[in-house]
């Protein structure tokens, strides 16, 4: 018989018969258990989906619609002129605007987008990398034209460039000003937005891109060390900032390998910051992270197993001890998903919360001999994976393309055990139907484009130009002093600047990131 | 005359997008059956495709576009090739492409549309039997 293996190529015992380990109560460190003590009989997690479609307008309503069913936060998904700094009438848009999430130029569109929606109550993730600080300049903004004051805010920008670069693409400036920009927006957090998570360090879109979990921990770890040593250098407080790093990971299809990747990133990060960096204060060390379950197990033939896989997967992250969760629709292997397919999702969550009995007591495999047997395992693993890194460099690594090479080899590799039905996917190489019904699919119409144009031209019309030059200028110069650009990108936004003339002043100081690709 | 002429293939991503897990999978099965392959790398417009592919020779671009723009990316891609007179490059694409669309882009001229959970094994034998090597 062949040996058993998880799908990061741990092998597997027929049973494990003991595996001693110290365990301390959830709530302390290392927090192997959970970083609360009373976990999800206090509160249940975040039920977050990610979402963002065409305009401000639709994807406002979507928000109440998901607010309404239920939701317990937001997270908006922008679609990729937004995510690249670009405006919707920039050529490079065209085909793009609002097709995977929702297109935003201005501040205008953004109050638009948060329309009867209390920011002071709601917490909000936003996906936004490259171009983070304009959109959360447009945030406080927002909250500041509706009366909110910006430390009332709460949520989370991602922030992450190291894994654009490494797995999701939407880098615009190279590494040295990247790692500028998000330190200055610690810093500018710490004093103005103390409930705002300045960053969330993700392993999702590295394993999305193929990786297996050892690598999704190993690369996010290895990324975080690397966010935490920028700051630093620039003088910040550990305990100053970082209580508000937070981390998003990947929920894929091992139930039990993903488990313990939770409880091993938990038990990583609070050693780290305590022995390496020497934080004082507890919540510093804590890793609080929100999951995803994964997009890309997400099959497009018979779509509606993916129901099931998705429970899986957020039960997976639930026993993982996540902070929140999104929960993947049906039919995402095929479009945007519907708001009948997105209500399935939310309520497999609801479920999971209320009918499965699951929150009621707190890492309930702990002590499992299994479970804590492969989170150390994995925890090996990945601190193995992270010293190769160091030896090379994280930000040297991912310039020479070495961190994605191991990925894409990981990514092969998984196809070809598809190919050879070692790996079974049922629908696709196994318990094939060759009919399969394909569901209602959720369209972005190609003329919300003009409207959008029509829209961006009509707030630069009531604008005061000189102004807006004024401010553009002054970022630029900032830009080439070590001065934090948060303050006067805000006075920009104020001014209705568009993110792209934002984006622009900042590309001519800081330069565009050349990547090189491997195969 | 060599009669054994390699296939040569541009793995191309257009627009935005920047989910190249597949365009690199599909890049490496293509090259392990034996033909040359050049990934353009992300972030490329209609313009930059068609460049690399005429000055690479290539007898094919694969397109991958996971971002819902394929119906205005493969357009441009397919008029350029005809403004250049290289309409003898053959033109296939993947990523999540909705059925209702695939006979759209078929008719631009595509010669095949490839959707997620396609076997690596049906694309390379799919471009074997649809893509004509020039000078044969």
């Amino acid at each position: 018989m062949k040996p058993k293996k998880t799908l990061s190529n741990i092998e597997v015992p027929a049973y494990v018969e003991s595996f001693e380990t110290e365990l301390t109560p959830p709530g302390e460190y290392p927090f192997k258990r959970g970083v609360y003590s009373n976990m999800y009989r206090g509160r249940l997690w975040t039920m977050r989906q990610y979402s963002g479609f065409s305009t401000a307008k639709d994807t406002n309503n979507r928000f109440h619609m998901l607010l309404d069913k239920g939701q317990t936060g937001l997270s908006v998904a922008f679609d990729l002129p937004t995510q690249m700094g670009i405006d919707s009438d920039d050529p490079f848009a065209m085909g793009e605007v609002g097709k995977v999430g929702v297109a935003i130029d201005t501040i205008e569109d953004m109050k638009i987008l948060f329309d009867e929606i209390d920011l002071s109550k709601v917490s909000t993730s936003m996906t936004i990398n490259a171009p983070a600080m304009t959109l959360l300049a447009m945030y406080i903004v927002a909250g500041e034209e509706n009366g909110v004051d910006p430390s009332m805010l709460k949520g989370t920008i991602q922030n992450d460039i190291l894994k654009e670069y490494i797995a999701r693409g939407t880098y615009i400036y190279p590494p040295k000003p990247s790692m500028r920009l998000i330190t200055d927006i610690f810093e500018y957090c710490a004093n103005h937005l103390p409930k705002f998570n300045t960053i969330s360090i993700s392993g999702y879109h590295i394993r999305e891109a193929g990786s297996t979990a050892v690598q999704e921990l190993a690369f996010t770890l290895a990324n975080a060390r690397e966010y935490v040593r920028a700051a630093l250098s620039k003088g910040l407080d550990i305990d100053n900032f970082g209580k508000r790093i937070s981390f998003f990971f990947n929920a894929h299809n091992d139930f039990f390998e993903e488990i313990s990747k939770y409880r091993a990133a938990r038990n990583m990060w609070s050693k780290m910051m305590k022995d390496e960096f020497g934080a004082k204060d507890a919540k510093s060390m804590m890793l609080r992270f929100h999951t995803q379950t994964a997009g890309s197990t997400l099959t497009a033939q018979q779509p509606d197993n993916n129901i099931v896989r998705v429970t899986l997967q957020a039960l997976a992250a639930v026993l993982g001890g996540t902070q929140s969760l999104h929960t993947n629709s049906y039919d995402e292997a095929l479009a945007l998903p519907t708001e009948k397919s997105v209500s399935i999702a939310l309520r497999t969550q609801q479920i999971i919360a209320h009918e499965s009995g699951v929150p009621n007591s707190a890492d309930p495999l702990g002590g499992s001999h299994y479970v804590e047997w492969l989170t150390s395992e994995l925890e090996t693993k990945a601190w193995e994976l992270i010293k190769e890194i160091e030896e090379i460099g994280v930000i040297e690594a991912i310039s020479r393309g070495v961190i994605q090479t191991k990925i894409h080899n990981s990514a092969y590799e998984h196809e070809r055990l598809v190919e050879k039905k070692e790996r079974i996917l049922v629908g696709v190489n196994e318990f094939i139907e060759n009919e399969t019904e394909i569901p209602e699919l959720l369209r972005v119409s190609d003329l919300i484009i003009k409207n959008q144009i029509e829209f961006l031209k009509s707030v630069k019309n009531k604008r005061d130009d000189t102004e807006v030059e004024r401010i553009l200028e002054e970022i630029g110069r900032i830009a080439k002093t070590e001065e934090n650009l948060f303050p006067m990108v805000i006075d920009a936004i104020r001014a209705r600047a568009t993110l792209g003339e934002i984006n622009a002043a900042l590309k001519e100081v800081f330069g565009a990131y050349k990547p090189t690709f491997t195969l | 005359m060599e009669n054994t002429h390699r296939l040569r293939i541009v793995i191309a991503k257009p627009g935005l997008d920047g989910h190249d897990r597949g365009a690199k999978v599909v890049a490496r099965a293509l090259r392990d059956a034996g033909m040359e392959v050049i990934y353009t790398g992300l972030h490329q417009t209609p313009e930059d495709v068609v460049e690399v592919a005429i000055q690479e020779d290539a007898n094919a671009i694969g397109l991958s576009i996971l971002s819902g723009a394929h119906n205005y990316l493969v357009g441009r891609v397919m008029e350029i090739l005809k403004e250049k007179d290289a309409m003898e490059i053959s033109v296939f694409c993947g990523g999540i492409i909705p059925d209702e669309d695939i006979k759209g882009l078929l008719d631009m001229g595509l010669i095949g549309v490839f959707g997620p959970g396609t076997p690596l094994t049906e694309i390379v034998d799919f471009v074997r039997s649809n893509v004509k090597s020039v000078g044969v």
